[in-house]
This record gives C-alpha cells, structure tokens and sequence, in this order.
C-alpha cells in the first residue's frame, strides 16, 4: 500500500448524484486488483476528519477510477472537486477477490446494488482476462441508480437490470432477479457488493443453492490499513467466529465465514 | 543558524531521540505503518493495550465521526501478551527507538499479571499503564477516575515492574492534578494525557445511538484545547514528567504542549488520517526550533508566558 498525497483528478463524469473520477496514480494503479480500495482524504482540514474508503472501479496502466454516490459531506466535498485537483490517496487496500481458485469452464456472476457495481466493472475486465466471460446483475431503486449499464454492456459484459419501481429492467430486487435466472443459468461462483439487506439475502441463497460466493463488506474505516480496528464484522475464520477487519482481512469474504447479524 | 537544534528529551527514566511518541491504540503494534514512515524516525510509540489473553472488543459500529473529532469505541480488541511476545516483539528488537508497551487489566492481579509477564522479554523501554479506556466497563468506568483506585494500582505494578511505568490518566473526572499526583505519589515514572472523552452521537432517524456501546471516547483536534489546559494544570502540580496528547495534528500543536509543561506528547488519531504524520512533525519540529533559534527543545518545555 501506497500513500499519494498529490494525485491528480484527470477525469470526472456525473450522473446525478453518482460520480466516477479518474485519478492518475500510476504506483496505485499497477498494484490494484478487482475488489481492492482506496482511502481518501476529502478536506485538507479537519472536517470531516477521516478518510473515505472508495473501491476501486477501474484500472488503466496510470489511473484508477473510483465509483460513488453522494452519501454526506465527504462524499459531497469529492463530488464538488474538479479535473486537475489532487487528490490525496492510501491504496491499494484490502485483499480484494480471490480469483485463483476459479477452474476451468466455471461460469461467474455478479451481483451489484446502487453504488455496490463499483467493483464489479474491474473485476469484470480482469475476469475477461482470464477467459471468464462475467454475466452481471445490476439493481436500484429507480433508473437513475444504474448509470453504468450502458458501460457495461459497451465492453461485452452482459448486465441484466432491476429496479423497485419499475422504471427500468425488472420490477422488483435485484435479488428476486438473480433467481429468476437461476433455473437457466445459475453461475458456480457469485461476486457480491451492495447494501447489507441485498447481501443477506444472497447469501442465504446461495448457501441454499450451495454456490460458490464472495461478498465485498462495506464498514466506516478510521483508517483502512488496519490500525484502528474499527470497521470489524463477525468472519468465522478456522472455525471460530472473531470480529475480524474489513480492511484488512477483506473486504472480500467467502458467504460462509460471514455471519451477517454479528451475534 | 547552522546548527543541528537538539531535538532529544531527558525523561529521568528514559532518553527520546524526539518528543513525538504515537499514542497507544492508534499505532497497532507500529508494523501497520511501515509501508508509511521509518519507525526510527519517532520518539518512540505505545504498542496497543494488552490484557494476558486475547480480548475480542465491542460489537460494530465502533466509529462515529463529528466535528473534528472521533469518538472510538473499540473495547480494546487485542492479542494477548503471549502472541505479541512470541510473533510481534522479535519483528520489533531492532528498531532505534522506544517501544512502550500499553498495558490493562480487568483487576490488580491482571496488571501484574501481563507486567510480570513481559518483564521476562527483551525489547521493551517502558509500561504504560492504560487505566483509562471509557470502553471497556459500563457507563465508561475506569480506575483512574478515582485516586485510591489509580494509587493502589500504580503501586502494586511499580513494586513489581522491572521497567518504568506511564500512567495513562482519563480526562473524565472533576479534576485531574488528584489523580495525577496519585499516580505520582504510588511511585509512577510520568502521566499521559489525555486519554479520551466520554462521548455519544444519536442518529436522528433512527433515534439510536451511533455506536453499539452507546458511549466512546472522543479524540481529535476537537478535545486539544481542553486537553492542552488539563496538561497546563498538572504540569504545574506534578515533578515527574506529563506526557502530553489529545488532538494534536501538527507541530504547532506539539509546541502549545511543550509550552504547558509537557516533556514529550504522543500523537494518536492523526495517524490514522495521515499516516506519515509523525517524521512529518519531528521535521517540522526542527524547522521551528532553527527559525527561532531554539538549541534544545527542551528549552519550550513549561515555557509559557504570564497572560
């Protein structure tokens, strides 16, 4: 890991409150990998006083691209720089998906809500890479979560819709889409990132229907590298249940060594 | 103007290269951050606090932020004094500064217990007592929110301890020379403060508290000017060293410490928002003591002038 105080912001697109900003950091960018993040520094002054953690949505040979919605000030402020700020930034961090395992001829999905595709884009062109074509499951509440569909599609990565209003793809969760195409293409291994009642009910299925599935935890970080021991979720880890740190240990867990109620 | 300013401190028990300890329970065990900075560059730091056996901490959320500030709630998750003995400590037996090691307990007996314990191991300079962690009792209770409790406690360990003890006071009391000059009296080597306030923050939507353990311990520089004045006060009060920290994020604020009376300070949340801050604000240090051609900076220690 990494800290580059003076990255420089060299893209910036917006779709309502969803923001994607390119950011040059070639030594962060060369070590990234799909699930991995980012923390950054949103005031130079002390409010507010932490850093942000950020996935890591793309990768080019110099830059990273990161995905978010405006959630409060820090996300406000980040969302209010422009091309040609610097950018003060930790990465990468975290130990992104475990790709290795994956066997020959094994079909992938995804799984993403609102803000949660952010890393589902990396992961996507690196699964590409590795000859794992990665069919995506993409919800919001409304059209206006899914910016990214047309991304997606324009780099031949197939992504079926969902919203709870209806206004675009699917009437209903995202969950409730992904088993609907369960009976006819039910993939072997599941990537996941979204808002924890989404991830709680995917993982119920998918130990239900015995696939394969990393989830990627979100927490508030104090530090994202592992010394403040603030953002810990229950993970079973050789058999016991311990509070374990996102930033460190994940955020990318397999769905069952996490216990999701934290009891 | 040449001249190389003199940035070591004389505490009596132990000499510093620099006054810029990082403060316990911000630092890990201080290998979390050499991706970051060069941990020779420091003063020394305070290995996060350790019972004798590993300690699972408090259910999330753990963290809330406010103005300014971070109010923790992390229940003092640790290791346990075995696993740092056998894996952490050899990582850290040629490091050229000092290793304090953060020390706690559920009772007298376990104080000694972990003190006793690493009395047997080599590579440690000194033993802060951590009697003042608002997590880890009910409604933020500590030891050294009572001067019998802090006086009986530093005693029992200092009769025992092969090293020099720190005692780490809480700010949450009516008023903090009692407990400090407790704490010297039992026979403590110096007095770290602050550790943090007793806080909360609701969330207005849910009508819940921010964290699961309803209070925490605020730090940042939103506490500094309160911390800054209850070092002033003990300063005063005691002979042995205070040991000064809460909220500091530059050198300008080490200097408003050393000018209270405090011999060296330790820096705490400011590692987690900028984690080469330390080397930053020794350098900075050096920068202010030529600009003011200041020799020693020792010479700022309790420097402060009549209003």
């Amino acid at each position: 890991m990494l800290l580059d105080t003076k990255a420089e912001i060299v893209g910036r697109e917006s779709w309502g409150d969803y923001f994607l900003l390119t950011i040059r950091s070639p030594s962060i960018a060369e070590k990234a990998v799909p699930g991995q993040f980012i923390m950054i520094r949103t005031a130079s002054g002390p409010y507010p006083l932490l850093r942000r953690p950020f996935s890591i949505h793309d990768r080019k040979k110099d830059t990273i691209d990161i995905y978010f919605q405006i959630a409060g000030e820090g996300t406000a402020l980040l969302a209010a720089k422009k091309q040609g700020d610097e950018c003060d930034i930790i990465g990468p961090l975290g130990n992104g998906f475990l790709l290795d395992t994956l066997a020959e001829g094994r079909t992938v999905a995804a799984v993403g809500g609102g803000r949660g595709i952010a890393p589902l884009f990396f992961l996507g062109n690196e699964l590409q890479k590795l000859g794992f074509p990665l069919t995506v499951y993409y919800g919001g509440l409304t059209s206006g979560d899914l910016p990214l569909e047309k991304k997606f599609r324009d780099k031949g990565i197939p992504v079926h819709c969902s919203t709870d209003d209806g206004s675009t793809g699917f009437h209903g969760l995202v969950t409730d889409l992904f088993l609907s195409f369960l009976p006819s293409s039910r993939p072997d291994h599941l990537f996941v990132c979204g808002p924890d009642p989404m991830m709680k009910a995917l993982s119920r299925i998918c130990l239900e229907e015995r696939i394969s599935a990393q989830f990627s935890l979100e927490s508030i970080m104090g530090c994202g590298f592992g010394a403040c021991w603030g953002c810990v979720h229950k993970i079973k880890t050789q058999g016991e249940a311990e509070w374990t740190k996102i930033c460190q240990e994940g955020p990318v867990f397999f769905t069952e060594d996490i216990i999701w109620n934290n009891d | 103007m040449t001249d190389t300013p003199d940035l070591s401190v004389e505490l009596g028990f132990l000499r510093l290269k620099n006054p810029i300890l990082a403060a316990s329970g911000t630092f890990g065990c201080g290998l979390e951050f050499t991706p970051f900075i060069d941990l020779n560059e420091l003063g020394g730091f305070v290995v996060k606090g350790l019972y004798f056996e590993p300690r699972s901490g408090n259910p999330p959320p753990r963290l809330v932020e406010t103005a300014a500030g971070l109010i923790n709630a992390i229940g003092l998750q640790g290791i346990g004094v075995k696993h740092f003995t056998e894996t952490i400590l050899p990582q850290l037996k040629d490091l050229q500064t000092a290793v304090l090691v953060n020390i706690c307990g559920e009772s007298e007996e376990e104080y000694v217990r972990v003190a006793d314990y690493l009395n047997g191991h080599e590579g440690i300079a000194a033993y802060e007592l951590n009697i003042s962690c608002p997590n880890v009792r009910e409604g933020g209770r500590c030891p050294a929110q009572n001067a019998e409790s802090t006086y009986s406690l530093v005693r029992r360990v200092k009769q025992m301890s092969a090293r020099p003890i720190l005692t780490k006071l809480t700010p949450n009391v009516t008023d903090i020379t009692l407990i400090a000059r407790s704490a010297e009296e039992a026979g403590s080597d110096a007095v770290c403060l602050v550790n943090t306030f007793l806080a909360m923050a609701i969330d207005i939507h849910t009508r819940r508290p921010k964290l699961a353990n309803i209070y925490g311990g605020l730090s940042g520089p939103a506490i500094k000017p309160i911390a800054l004045r209850m070092v002033h006060q003990t300063a005063a009060v005691l002979s042995i060293p205070v040991i000064g920290m809460g909220g500091i994020m530059s050198a300008a604020d080490v200097v408003e410490f050393l000018l209270a009376g405090a011999s060296a300070v330790q820096v705490g949340t400011a590692n987690f928002i900028q984690p080469d801050i330390l080397p930053q604000i020794v350098e900075d240090l050096r920068r202010f003591l030529v600009k003011n051609n200041i020799k020693q900076i020792t010479d700022l220690v309790g420097g402060i002038k009549s209003p």
